[in-house]
């Protein structure tokens, strides 16, 4: 059954500027949104490529393609291109697109810095990938030290390619702080005549707050690669224990960026699937307030769990028990959106649409994935799980099946919109099907070698781990290329040829602003502000 | 109710001004970390840093009853060519007697240089009431070429510490001085391959 309404309407003609210039110099939010998503799309393959030589690599034990100290590289660049590159820059997409037509209003509130914000990551990515293209001509390393570039990894023992990860850290969080002024500017002043802050979407309300986390803790990003700086080419010691520094240091600041960072990577993605729930399930959110409240007491809890990533490094038991049990405190108000999600769709008339299918398959996923946190939270357990495989399962159910399922979901659900066309239903779903079977036999059998102590970022293992570690990379090669269809999918609605207009509405059970504009939305979106009652 | 939208130049400068306020400030409190996170641990003692508890008299009064084994542990950073070594491996002690133990160093090099010994103290809980009185890692040592030196350590367990604790370890890692002779802020990366190389072989 479907929930699209076959209904046909004319062509919009908007005032657009042609060539690369409208591009380049874009302050158009949905030329600037496309353009975050697709460059996010870009490096979801660069950076699945270098997964897939780390799944190459890890099929057999012992070495066959790559040396240790590439591996490491293909860890660090694999991590630092999915979190900065692919995960954030689809949503700052998305809430480019969105956040002005959902809460109808013209136009993002700083276009200007909007376009700045965008053009700065080429660059940065461009200088992490340029450190890469040279490590494998020759030139000496690429970042090697994990995504997490612990001191004296990153300081000491760094190679010179170290300076440039710093500045391209530097321009992705300049872009990142650019883009969260610009989101909230947006949503603080030009919300449409009657829309409420607590009439706003679920979306816009996890972007409100993910920008204000972002704003909080991308400083303090800044700040540790910046005494990174210091500390490698001036002389000073912050993380040199020979100069009365102390390498814990690095961890402490870095997680108290790193774990907001967590919940900015997932908080747009709770936003989404609030969207695609109710949509489908033909039902008001069930127990909106609920949702908000949940989502801003998460943002407060994720600035004051961030030691537990290091609870290994000799803490006392009372600073350990204090980090273990707020940890924990954060199932609850991610229970609540959790139960929030199971009863909008509780005798609700349910269909199951492509962006359907990937909402539900987030909260089976992500779900999984909060619990192996949940056990991973319990200091005693942690002493074993951590620095294993376990904890690679656990942040990938997160990230790909949580954060990642989302941004396909929302693809899925907005495409239609986008571009006036509906994708292909069919090839979705296979998409769909394909991804989530290889994905958990990519993921699932990590958690058992984790537990059985296979540690992570290490390119040989012992040959007990063999079996479930070649489950592991075929799943990954299969994952990794069915990546193809969405691709394939994205860029034949984009064309449109024979594909199935969409109506406004685009979807039978879809409520908001955004679904009141025309399919495909014209280039200004409210240049008269609708009413909200 | 802000219902009007307001998007005005006005009404967004001070939006970003608010914003760009706090950018600044939490970059600030990045840098804060540093100082607060040494304060934090210098006052609870935790992360095993003894601070700059220098006990100059004898305030206690030794507790028989109990007996603590302390342990030595002497150990260089990487590029310190200097040979180091405590006279004995452990020490049995009551608390609040205060005891004195020898350390040897020789520099090794035909350079005279300056290293510095950092200590640290596990059980982290009990660095809190680990006193020196005398210690030459209150300053830094001067090591002509070929030169030995015995140094001494001087130290008191406060008798208020913990009935658990029953062993402590001392430790003493030997840095060269940032910026000195033999100093090496960076190591090359080829260094770390030949090193990688020589284990897989």
């Amino acid at each position: 059954m479907s929930a699209v309404i076959e209904e046909h309407h004319d062509d919009h003609h908007d005032h657009k500027p042609t060539g690369i210039g409208r591009w380049l110099f874009s302050t158009n939010h949905k030329d600037i949104g496309t353009m975050y998503l697709w460059f996010s799309f870009t490096m979801l393959f660069i950076g699945g490529a270098l997964a897939l030589v780390i799944r190459a690599e890890l099929f057999q034990p012992g070495l066959q393609f790559v040396e240790p100290e590439f591996f490491n590289q293909m860890t660090t660049l694999h991590g630092l291109i999915m979190v900065f590159g692919v995960i954030m820059p689809a949503f700052v997409g998305l809430a480019n697109w969105m956040v002005p037509m959902m809460i109808g209003a013209p136009d993002m509130a700083l276009p200007r810095m909007n376009n700045w914000s965008f053009w700065l990551l080429p660059g940065a990515f461009g200088l992490l990938i340029a450190s890469l293209i040279m490590s494998i001509m020759g030139m000496g390393s690429a970042p090697n030290f994990g995504w997490t570039f612990y001191a004296p990894l990153s300081t000491t023992y760094g190679p010179d390619s170290t300076d440039y990860f710093i500045f391209s850290v530097h321009m992705m969080g300049i872009s990142s702080i650019m883009g969260a002024i610009n989101i909230i500017a947006t949503i603080i002043n030009m919300r449409a005549p009657g829309m409420t802050y607590m009439k706003m979407p679920i979306f816009v309300w996890t972007w409100f707050i993910t920008a204000y986390l972002l704003i909080a803790v991308m400083p303090v990003l800044a700040g540790v690669v910046t005494m990174m700086l210091t500390d490698r080419n001036f002389g000073t010691s912050f993380f040199n224990a020979a100069g009365g520094g102390d390498p814990v240091l690095f961890q402490h600041v870095f997680w108290f960026f790193g774990h907001p960072e967590v919940y900015i990577m997932i908080l747009p993605a709770f936003g989404i699937i609030s969207q695609i729930v109710p949509t489908f399930a033909r039902k008001r959110i069930f127990g909106y307030s609920s949702m908000v409240y949940a989502t801003s007491s998460i943002a407060f809890l994720s600035f004051i769990v961030w030691a537990h990533h290091m609870f290994t490094t000799g803490m006392p038991v009372a600073t350990e028990l204090f980090f273990m049990y707020a940890t924990m405190l954060i199932a609850v108000p991610t229970g609540v959106k959790v139960f929030n999600w199971v009863s909008t769709m509780w005798k609700g008339s349910m269909t199951f649409e492509t962006p359907m299918l990937f909402a539900i398959g987030f909260i089976f996923m992500f779900s999984i994935g909060g619990f192996t946190g949940l056990m991973l939270a319990i200091v005693a357990a942690d002493f074993q799980y951590h620095d294993t495989y376990f904890v690679v399962a656990h942040f990938h159910y997160v990230l790909v099946t949580g954060a990642l399922y989302a941004i396909f979901a929302a693809i899925y659900f907005w495409l239609p919109k986008w571009t006036g066309n509906m994708y292909n239903e069919k090839m979705g779903k296979i998409h769909f099907w394909i991804s989530t079977i290889s994905v958990n036999l990519l993921f699932f059998p990590m958690h058992f070698v984790g537990l059985a102590g296979m540690p992570r970022r290490i390119p040989d293992y012992n040959i007990q781990f063999a079996e479930f570690n070649q489950w592991a990379s075929v799943g990954a090669f299969i994952f990794g290329f069915s990546q193809l269809i969405l691709l394939y999918n994205v860029v034949s609605t984009i064309r449109g040829r024979k594909h199935v207009k969409a109506t406004d509405q685009v979807w039978e059970g879809a409520e908001g602003l955004e679904w009141t504009l025309p399919s495909p939305a014209p280039f200004h979106s409210f240049t008269t502000p609708p009413t909200v009652k | 109710m802000a219902t009007e939208p307001n998007n005005t130049p006005a009404t967004n400068t001070k939006v970003i001004a608010k914003l760009l306020v706090t950018v600044a400030a939490m970059f600030g409190f990045g840098f804060a970390l540093v100082p607060l996170y040494d304060v934090f641990c210098d006052f609870t003692g935790l992360n095993g840093k003894t601070g700059e508890q220098v006990n100059s008299f004898n305030s206690y009064e030794a507790d028989t009853s109990r007996e603590i084994k302390v342990e030595f542990l002497t150990s260089l950073n990487e590029y310190m060519p200097w040979e180091f070594k405590a006279t004995q491996d452990s020490v049995i002690v009551h608390p609040g007697q205060p005891i004195k133990i020898d350390f040897l160093v020789r520099n090794k090099t035909d350079k005279d240089m300056i290293g510095q010994a950092i200590p640290s103290v596990a059980p982290g809980l009990a660095a809190k009431y680990f006193q020196k009185t005398e210690c030459f890692c209150f300053t830094e040592q001067k090591l002509k070429a070929g030169e030995e030196k015995v140094m001494p350590v001087v130290f008191i367990v406060d008798p208020s510490i913990s009935e658990d604790i029953n062993e402590i370890t001392l430790s003493y890692t030997f840095f060269i001085k940032p910026g000195t002779e033999g100093a090496k802020r960076r190591v090359k990366t080829s260094s770390i391959s030949k090193t990688l190389a020589n284990h897989t072989n």
